[in-house]
């Protein structure tokens, strides 16, 4: 047994990454071991530099390999517009649609008394220095509609009311989505938020 | 347009191991002993729809003892000609999963497709206890009409507990209290005009029907000081309050702060003055004109489970409920002690026999 021990280490831990169970970990780590050249050795030695690089930009929160992220120091993107979203994930999902071109601020997580997160947990108190700093002219609040997300949004609303442009994304029938299939709530918010053909 | 459940099986469910039991869209009338497993498999019914069920318990209390291995309800319902077939379960201490159609499915999606309404013993002192069971029993109705009551009361009480808990720790930012303020504000206004809604359509379903039970005059009323009924007046009720409630420690104004008032029409008594029989004539009332609103508003029936209904009522008002229910073309799930107090719907109803056997339930179709 001792001569498997690194690897049972190795399953294990990657047993613990999320979307990955014990099962797909002993696949995954199977593969790995079978394509050592191509796979295993670049993987790791990757894993290895960005373990050792990778830090929170020290403007917006998002990942990157400096301390300033790359969008944070592009001048293109300094157009006065900034979103807002609750994690990286979400800024990674913006990015992915290629769409904006502003910059990006990321709190950390939501308002939640219960949870004992307050708006100084959550980088608000930056956001409002950023907003003045930066010359932003519209904050754009991209967070999810749930109770949380929304009282975190009216929060920075009551906030940056006088000083900026304040928007949040619209609600409502997704692309390729049909109205049979919508609760009576996007129903309601789709209807609410039409607009001229 | 009908709505009633053509087959069941039960597997681990309370005391019943296995059931499997297949049904015409006929009123059941289930008979047993005492302890015999009649409210079990009712309350397995009761599951058909959102929420815990008629007992209001959570999912891993509903599992066979001392097995402990979860349970399994698939049901085939058919709607308006239509078979929807549900499976709902819990695995050993896990919360309930429901698919409709072979489709994971949310509990939502049950209570849009099928509605359920009881009556239950625990409810006979509804008038004389707490405003809690009360707006319990008007949040019911509300949401048996409407659906989307669900979302406004959990998205209601979600933002109300974020601010009892800024209340108890004394926290005094404003911006905060505001931003949980307008989520109650919004929601609360919903609930509010849900609840009023609802308090219309029993009305009307009320006057509308001939029936042999009381009518009952139904109000709003808050606990203390004002209702607000509008988001604009709610908020400024909350922001009003945030003193209060400060010292409190809770939250003082809003809809959960108000309770279901009920008068016996006809003698112009409130429903907590009245005898044990009439105030349990007047919940069936509610009940009744409840199906009746319901049937009116989206032209079917719902399940009605009426659990040791029959024993409570006088030979004539036994007979008169029969009839209604029938006249009504709801499956009414009823259970009583004896098949004596059934023997009035003759024909009109299929027959369970639930017996106990070692602390087994069995169920034979009679």
């Amino acid at each position: 047994m001792s001569s498997t021990r690194d690897i049972d280490a190795l399953i294990e831990m990657m047993a613990k990454l999320p979307g990955l169970g014990p099962r797909s970990a002993r696949r995954a780590v199977l593969h790995l071991i079978r394509k050592r050249a191509q796979l295993f050795t670049p993987l790791a030695d990757l894993m290895h530099t960005v373990a050792a690089s990778a830090r929170e930009c020290l403007n917006c929160a998002n990942v990157g390999t400096s301390d300033i992220c790359d969008i944070c120091a592009s001048e293109k993107r300094a157009n006065g517009q900034l979103c807002v979203v609750e994690d990286v994930a979400d800024l990674w999902a913006m990015e992915r649609a290629g769409v904006f071109k502003g910059r990006y601020h990321v709190l950390g997580g939501t308002l939640s008394a219960l949870d004992a997160i307050g708006p100084d947990e959550l980088r608000i108190p930056k956001l409002v220095d950023r907003v003045t700093t930066e010359d932003i002219t519209e904050v754009i609040l991209a967070l999810n509609a749930t109770v949380d997300g929304q009282t975190t949004a009216h929060y920075i609303a009551d906030q940056l009311e006088d000083r900026v442009t304040l928007t949040s994304l619209a609600q409502g029938v997704p692309i390729g989505g049909e109205l049979d299939y919508l609760d009576d709530g996007t129903i309601t918010a789709a209807l609410n938020a039409r607009k001229k053909l | 347009m009908s709505l009633h459940v053509a087959s069941l099986t039960l597997s681990h469910f309370r005391s019943h191991r296995v059931a499997r039991l297949r049904l015409d869209a006929r009123p059941v009338a289930i008979h047993g002993a005492n302890g015999s497993g009649k409210t079990n498999l009712i309350e397995a019914i009761s599951l058909l729809s959102a929420g815990r069920g008629l007992r209001r318990a959570a999912a891993a209390d509903m599992t066979r003892r001392p097995e402990a291995l979860g349970w399994k309800l698939t049901a085939e319902v058919i709607r308006d000609g239509e078979t929807i077939e549900v499976k709902t379960w819990s695995d050993a201490g896990a919360a309930r999963q429901v698919r409709i159609d072979s489709k994971a499915a949310s509990q939502l999606d049950l209570a849009e497709r099928i509605r359920v309404l009881w009556l239950i013993p625990a409810m006979d002192r509804l008038w004389i206890e707490g405003a809690e069971g009360r707006r319990r029993f008007l949040d019911r109705a509300a949401m048996s009409l409407f659906p989307d009551h669900a979302t406004a009361t959990l998205a209601y009480e979600k933002a109300m507990r974020e601010r009892n808990r800024l209340l108890k720790e004394q926290v005094r930012d404003a911006h905060w209290y505001r931003a949980l303020e307008r989520q109650m504000a919004e929601s609360g206004a919903a609930v509010h005009s849900h609840r009023m809604a609802t308090l219309d359509a029993l009305r009307t379903a009320q006057q509308d029907a001939t029936t042999a039970f009381p009518a009952a005059e139904l109000s709003l009323e808050p606990i203390e000081g004002d209702l607000p009924e509008t988001a604009e007046d709610l908020a400024d009720a909350l922001e009003e309050s945030r003193f209060r409630d400060l010292a409190a420690g809770r939250t003082l104004v809003g809809p959960h702060r108000a309770d279901l008032s009920g008068r016996y029409a006809a003698k112009d008594v409130p429903a907590r003055d009245c005898s044990t029989g009439e105030q349990k004539a007047l919940l069936l009332s509610l009940i009744l004109s409840n199906a009746r609103a319901l049937k009116a508003r989206i032209g079917t029936p719902p399940l009605l489970l009426l659990d040791e209904v029959a024993a409570h009522l006088d030979a004539n008002r036994r007979a008169a409920l029969y009839d209604e229910v029938c006249a009504l073309g709801a499956q009414a799930w009823m259970t009583g002690t004896g098949p004596d107090l059934f023997e009035d719907l003759g024909d009109r109803a299929q027959r369970l026999l639930v017996e106990d056997e070692d602390g087994v339930s069995t169920v034979t179709v009679e």
